[in-house]
């Protein structure tokens, strides 16, 4: 956890070089991610084509291929023309939303993540917003009263989850619920189509998956925001709330958890990559029919254009949260805003 | 070495020791973890591995725990506790391998870093950010889909993306001990950058780094179980993540087998718990900036 903080402090490299000014600031900022952007391209592009030697080899390993269809295979790939060449086709491609075509389903890779782009927001969505009232409020009550039952017991059980795998999880969920909530995807075809219906369809297959991920999550939340809390108990400002007569209540709630909150949101942002590759082995274990367990069927194959895909939308969506994240926590944090 | 550096350390070593044996959380810990790697260690000693063979298993399939399979059997009608204890050989030499790497890299790029400075330390820097806010799991499959399967793949996989963090922590340590007086005085009498990192830098971070391996060698073995249960292991190698996967594509999970999931499961938490333990244990003895915080 200590490392963890350790990241929420030490956010901003390019701030303590003596950014002056919020238009420097946000170009700095863009420009960094874009940057981030491109090297996520360039390593996409680098992984699926040069470590193997040769994709159409790794494609067609252990399967019967004659000569002509593996040169009918190189061009369809491209990979007969210089690599040079080959980068920019394929930057140009991305630009215009072209990511190739799936090799299972012979689909444009675009369209298959497309379709399933929005289960994935929706069950990351949900459980990140549970995970984070929870997380926060339990971690406040544990930091308050340290040492006590309350605080050993969460703490404790936030620990342990640590060190869960998030599959299992899942599957003993899977197996304890036995018949409770549906085994796998998102929606039963048996549902009348009304809106309502449907609603609530979703929900109940949402359930498992969500638990599962949440459980993960929220305990690094705890732990995060009760040691954030903790490094603000001994501030003299604490003293001077509790002098002027405010209940214990109101000191925590107006004035110790707002200055202990700021590391914490900021950190929420910065660990989505943990929550995104939750969701690929979550969606995995439930079916749930987002990009986590089209990665899972893509491995299958393996269809490494598609896995390209895949590799670069989840990974630019990290990037550009952390954007966000950092530019909400310069909204947030007046001592940031004033310099 | 002269003989009085020599006492010196071993009374250092032995202080550290008194300090550890302090923490009973990671005494624990370690007494688990080491009758755990015997055990693995001896696995090929104490068991007959003709029994891992899935065409000469000696039970009937998915049967419940009973006398002669104190585990119950798998799909396959092999003893789940054998093949609990033969996964712990590949699941502790993954976690162990993949951390040593991790390290390893870790270690070079957080001291480089701290060291030079300049553009050699910004462009580290911004590499070490890279990384660390990719997510790892999504490069460590799109690593080790592209590589041969196999176990080295995996090690590969893992330790070429979980780096960051340790080089986060070694270079602000290395910056600590870089901006001392006797760095200084080592550079002032012509010390060169191998002597200056290697006699005065590497000393004062490894402590630091051995506490950091130990936590990361639970993170690596939940990666491993991850990846195998994602499918991406050696296939004819039982491991605890491949065992997982096994039972959920094989239908067991949804038929109610329930001593099938628990115990490769089981066995992940309680060596990570181990690690941590251990780690955070070693961390409040060798981190000087956490004593009596904790």
């Amino acid at each position: 956890m200590r490392e963890a903080l350790a990241v929420a402090e030490e956010i901003d490299p390019d701030e303590r070089r003596g950014g002056t000014g919020a238009v420097r600031f946000l170009l700095g900022k863009l420009g960094g991610a874009l940057a981030s952007l491109f090297l996520v391209v360039v390593l996409g592009f680098l992984l699926f084509r040069m470590i193997p030697g040769d994709p159409v080899a790794t494609m067609t390993r252990e399967k019967p291929f004659d000569p002509v269809q593996l040169a009918q295979l190189r061009e369809r790939l491209g990979v007969d023309k210089p690599m040079y060449r080959q980068f920019l086709d394929y930057v140009g491609g991305l630009l215009h939303g072209d990511l190739g075509t799936s090799y299972a389903y012979n689909r444009p890779v675009a369209d298959l993540i497309a379709e399933r782009f929005w289960p994935t927001v929706l069950l990351v969505g949900t459980a990140t917003a549970l995970a984070v009232v929870l997380g926060l409020w339990l971690g406040v009550r544990a930091a308050w009263r340290r040492g006590s039952m309350f605080d050993k017991a969460h703490t404790g059980v936030a620990v342990t989850l640590w060190s869960v795998p998030q599959f299992w999880l899942g599957l003993l969920l899977l197996i304890a619920t036995r018949g409770l909530f549906p085994s796998g995807g998102m929606r039963s075809p048996d549902t009348p189509p009304e809106f309502l219906p449907q609603v609530l369809d979703v929900a109940h297959h949402l359930v498992l998956p969500c638990v599962t991920l949440l459980s993960v999550v929220y305990a690094q939340y705890l732990l995060v925001m009760r040691s954030s809390l903790l490094g603000e108990m001994n501030a003299e400002y604490l003293t001077t709330a509790r002098a002027k007569g405010l209940r214990d209540d109101l000191v925590r709630r107006r004035h110790a958890v707002p200055n202990a909150l700021l590391p914490t949101i900021t950190l929420i942002f910065l660990q989505f990559g943990l929550v995104v590759s939750g969701t690929v082995t979550v969606e995995s274990v439930f079916s749930w029919p987002g990009l986590g367990y089209l990665t899972y069927q893509a491995l299958r194959v393996p269809d490494l254009p598609l896995l390209q895909g895949i590799f670069v939308v989840l990974a630019g969506s990290v990037i550009v949260l952390n954007l966000i994240a950092e530019l909400l926590y310069r909204v947030l944090d007046p001592r940031v805003r004033a310099r | 070495m002269s003989a009085i550096t020599r006492q010196r350390r071993r009374a250092a070593l032995a202080g550290i020791w008194r300090e550890f044996t302090a923490d009973r959380g990671g005494l624990a810990g370690l007494a688990v973890l080491v009758v755990v790697v015997v055990l693995a260690l001896l696995a090929p000693v104490i068991t007959d591995a003709a029994e891992l063979d899935v065409i000469h298993a000696p039970g009937l399939p998915l049967r419940p725990p009973s006398g002669r399979f104190p585990l119950g059997t798998d799909v396959d009608g092999r003893s789940v506790l054998l093949l609990t204890l033969w996964g712990a050989r590949i699941s502790l030499l993954v976690g162990v391998s993949a951390t040593v790497l991790s390290v390893v890299i870790g270690t070079i790029a957080g001291i480089a870093a701290a060291h030079f400075g300049g553009w050699v330390s910004g462009i580290l820097l911004r590499f070490t950010d890279f990384f660390l806010v990719l997510p790892s799991l999504v490069l460590a499959i799109a690593l080790s889909s592209v590589l041969p399967q196999g176990v080295a793949t995996i090690i590969l996989a893992i330790g070429v993306t979980s780096w960051p963090t340790t080089a986060r922590l070694v270079r602000a340590q290395t910056l600590t001990i870089e901006s001392r007086p006797y760095i200084e005085r080592a550079k002032a009498l012509g010390g060169g950058h191998l002597h200056i990192v290697g006699k005065h830098v590497l000393p004062g971070v490894l402590p630091l780094v051995l506490a950091n391996t130990t936590l990361v060698v639970g993170n690596s073995i939940i990666a491993e179980a991850t990846l195998s249960f994602l499918g991406l292991g050696d296939p004819s190698v039982v491991s605890w993540g491949s065992m997982l996967q096994r039972a959920l594509t094989s239908g067991a999970v949804t038929g109610g087998a329930w001593w099938y999931l628990v115990p490769p499961g089981a066995a992940i938490v309680v060596i990570v718990l181990c690690f941590t333990l251990v780690g955070r244990a070693l961390e409040t003895v060798l981190d000087p900036r956490l004593r009596g915080t904790r």
